[in-house]
């Protein structure tokens, strides 16, 4: 780790940058996440019907079907084989999301995501512990639960819990105590589990994760060589396990992030003041040669731009 | 350098053992959980009538993915998406309550057009044929009608007037010289729209309200014959009982039908038709 490590998250690219620049992705990111809140509040508000229903389903323009396709898969796992709306609309989205990342989902369009982004800031400045990490395939146990619940009880079992649905819908429909399961998840993530729902348990982002797995978008630490070890990236990112394999990949490792787990929510590429991250497609093979080996306490000379 | 590995194999065997184990049981107690949340969430209470064309409640809990759409496209804001905690319906999923708004029995179905997974079936095509619920005239102690005034409200309201509701008069007992027009309900017509309900005139409760099939209706009672029903016999040609008819050639001439007031006593048995047993008890008097 360099002298820098102790400095803010994303202190040098601010300075570096200027705060817009260094939260771009960011702001963008919650740019998209109002606007696929506002787009179903426009007809309850102000009467323009062009985006009917929420995340579960919805319907644009009165041609365009979207369906959840986890909510589909439930639904098959109940015995209900969904009309062809349906699964014209969840074919979209699935291929959609196959493409451009699964777990864009989780950063760009959940609303749970500045709900627990928000706890997770409380949850560093009250220098919390992390508290329970479970294991990496806790998510994928609870992904076949669900699965095995809706087969179990007929029912789209998560939909009966899921904080997304009940926000999202709960927002555009009307609340009811709903609300209480997100502050619930609120909650967990400061005091029980640091990114615990989002990046542990949620089989929402789980499924959105597997359904990526051969994603074309994704994140490469292209300029690898110039990493100073000031741990932003680390720092910053929901999944950091995700980083460690592009970014301190030896010269014949591929420098892509291609873990399905990584949510594309350029937050690595805002905090880097040495702009080692960019977004690129799956197929990218720029030639990223990794770090020359250095000591702990000695970076690289003239690799850091605040030497 | 075997026992070595062979070590570390079956310290990576027990770590997979036990993380497994570990995942299975967590899982099985989440599971648990929340198959028992559901089962306590899908109870449908009474008042929440689903919308037009609605599968029963489990496939309808199999099919609706709670988007709305439905709530949408209703002209009338008669749907509403059930709100956690406040709507007895499962979170999120469509129903109306009949004494708010009820169904005005579109005649294109929106609702029915614009559910995307067939949670409202599609075969639905006539809203006459919808099966929303049944109305029910739940107090006829306090229905203005059964009091033997003519409110007739529902009545006049129903869109399937003299069908599913038909005003059957009766002999008003009270007043000894009026009558009761009785609010009938026809389950086998009545769609369960709620415009009864809603425009019973009363105070706050409605005499008359929609109850889902499975609480307003008793299963037909197959054991038994309502012999005036047309091709409901009482008796499916399986025996031929003898008639029983008064004159000559039957058995009874005296007694027609076989029924004899009792202050007449048993007909001699010289009479023609006369009552004669063919065994007597001794000591009766008998002319062997």
């Amino acid at each position: 780790m360099s002298n820098k490590t102790k400095l803010p998250v994303g202190q040098e690219a601010i300075e570096e940058f200027g705060w817009m620049y260094a939260h771009r992705f960011l702001l963008l990111r919650r740019a998209t996440q109002f606007f696929f809140l506002a787009i179903f509040l426009l007809g309850p508000w102000f009467g323009i019907w062009w985006f009917k229903g929420n995340l579960s389903g919805s319907m644009t323009f009165n041609f365009l079907p979207l369906n959840d396709p986890f909510i589909t898969v439930q639904s098959f796992a109940a015995l209900h084989w969904p009309e062809t709306t349906a699964l014209i609309g969840a074919v979209i989205v699935g291929v959609i999301y196959a493409l451009i990342g699964g777990r864009v989902y989780c950063s760009w369009v959940c609303p749970i995501n500045p709900v627990t982004d928000g706890a997770h800031w409380i949850h560093e400045k009250l220098g919390m512990q992390k508290g329970w990490q479970p294991k990496h395939n806790t998510r994928y146990w609870i992904l076949a639960m669900v699965v095995a619940v809706s087969a179990a009880t007929g029912t789209i079992a998560w939909e009966f819990v899921n904080p997304i649905s009940m926000l999202h819908r709960g927002l555009i429909f009307g609340m009811g105590f709903a609300w209480a399961f997100v502050v619930a998840v609120f909650l967990f993530d400061i005091f029980v589990s640091r990114r615990g729902w989002c990046g542990h348990l949620c089989p929402v982002g789980t499924f959105y994760g597997l359904l990526g797995t051969k994603s074309v978008v994704r994140i490469s630490a292209v300029k690898r060589s110039e990493c100073d070890d000031c741990m932003d990236c680390f720092a910053v990112c929901p999944e950091m396990h995700v980083i460690s394999p592009a970014l301190r990949g030896k010269d014949e490792d591929t420098a892509l992030i291609l873990s399905p787990d990584c949510t594309n929510c350029g937050r690595c590429i805002d905090v880097c003041a040495m702009d080692v991250f960019k977004f690129t497609h799956r197929f990218d093979d720029t030639p990223a040669p990794g770090r020359v080996q250095r000591t702990r306490t000695q970076p690289a000379t003239g690799a850091s731009k605040a030497a | 350098m075997s026992a070595h590995i062979r070590n570390t194999s079956s310290m990576d065997r027990r770590r997979f053992l036990q993380d497994s184990a570990r995942g299975l049981t967590g899982c099985a107690v989440a599971g648990m959980g929340l198959a028992y949340f559901i089962s306590d969430a899908r109870a449908l209470p009474a008042q929440a009538l689903r919308p037009p064309g609605a599968l029963s409640e489990p496939d309808f809990l199999a099919a609706c993915i709670r988007c709305g759409l439905c709530v949408r496209d209703c002209p009338y804001d008669t749907l509403v998406l059930a709100e956690l905690g406040e709507d007895g319906a499962a979170t999120g999923t469509p129903y109306f309550t009949a004494r708010d708004i009820p169904c005005e029995m579109c005649e294109d179905i929106p609702c029915v057009a614009a559910c995307p997974t067939g949670a409202l079936d599609k075969d639905l095509t006539n809203i006459d044929d919808a099966d929303m619920g049944v109305a029910v005239l739940i107090d006829e102690e306090t229905c203005l009608n059964a009091l033997g005034l003519r409110c007739d409200v529902c009545y006049r309201v129903c869109p399937v007037i003299d069908e599913a509701i038909t005003l059957e008069r009766s002999h008003n007992e009270r007043s000894g010289h009026h009558a009761i027009f009785m609010p009938t309900v026809h389950a086998d017509k009545c769609t369960g729209c709620g415009k009864c309900e809603k425009s019973c005139v009363l105070p706050n409760e409605a005499a008359i309200k929609v109850l889902p099939r499975r609480i307003a209706r008793a299963d037909a009672a197959d054991h038994y014959k309502l012999g005036w029903e047309d091709r409901n016999p009482l008796v499916d040609d399986l025996i031929d009982l003898p008639d029983r008819l008064p004159g000559p050639g039957t058995d009874n001439l005296v007694a027609p039908g076989g029924y004899l007031p009792a202050t007449e006593g048993i007909p001699e048995a010289s009479m023609d038709g006369g009552f004669n047993p063919g065994l007597k008890l001794p000591g009766t008097g008998g002319s062997n």
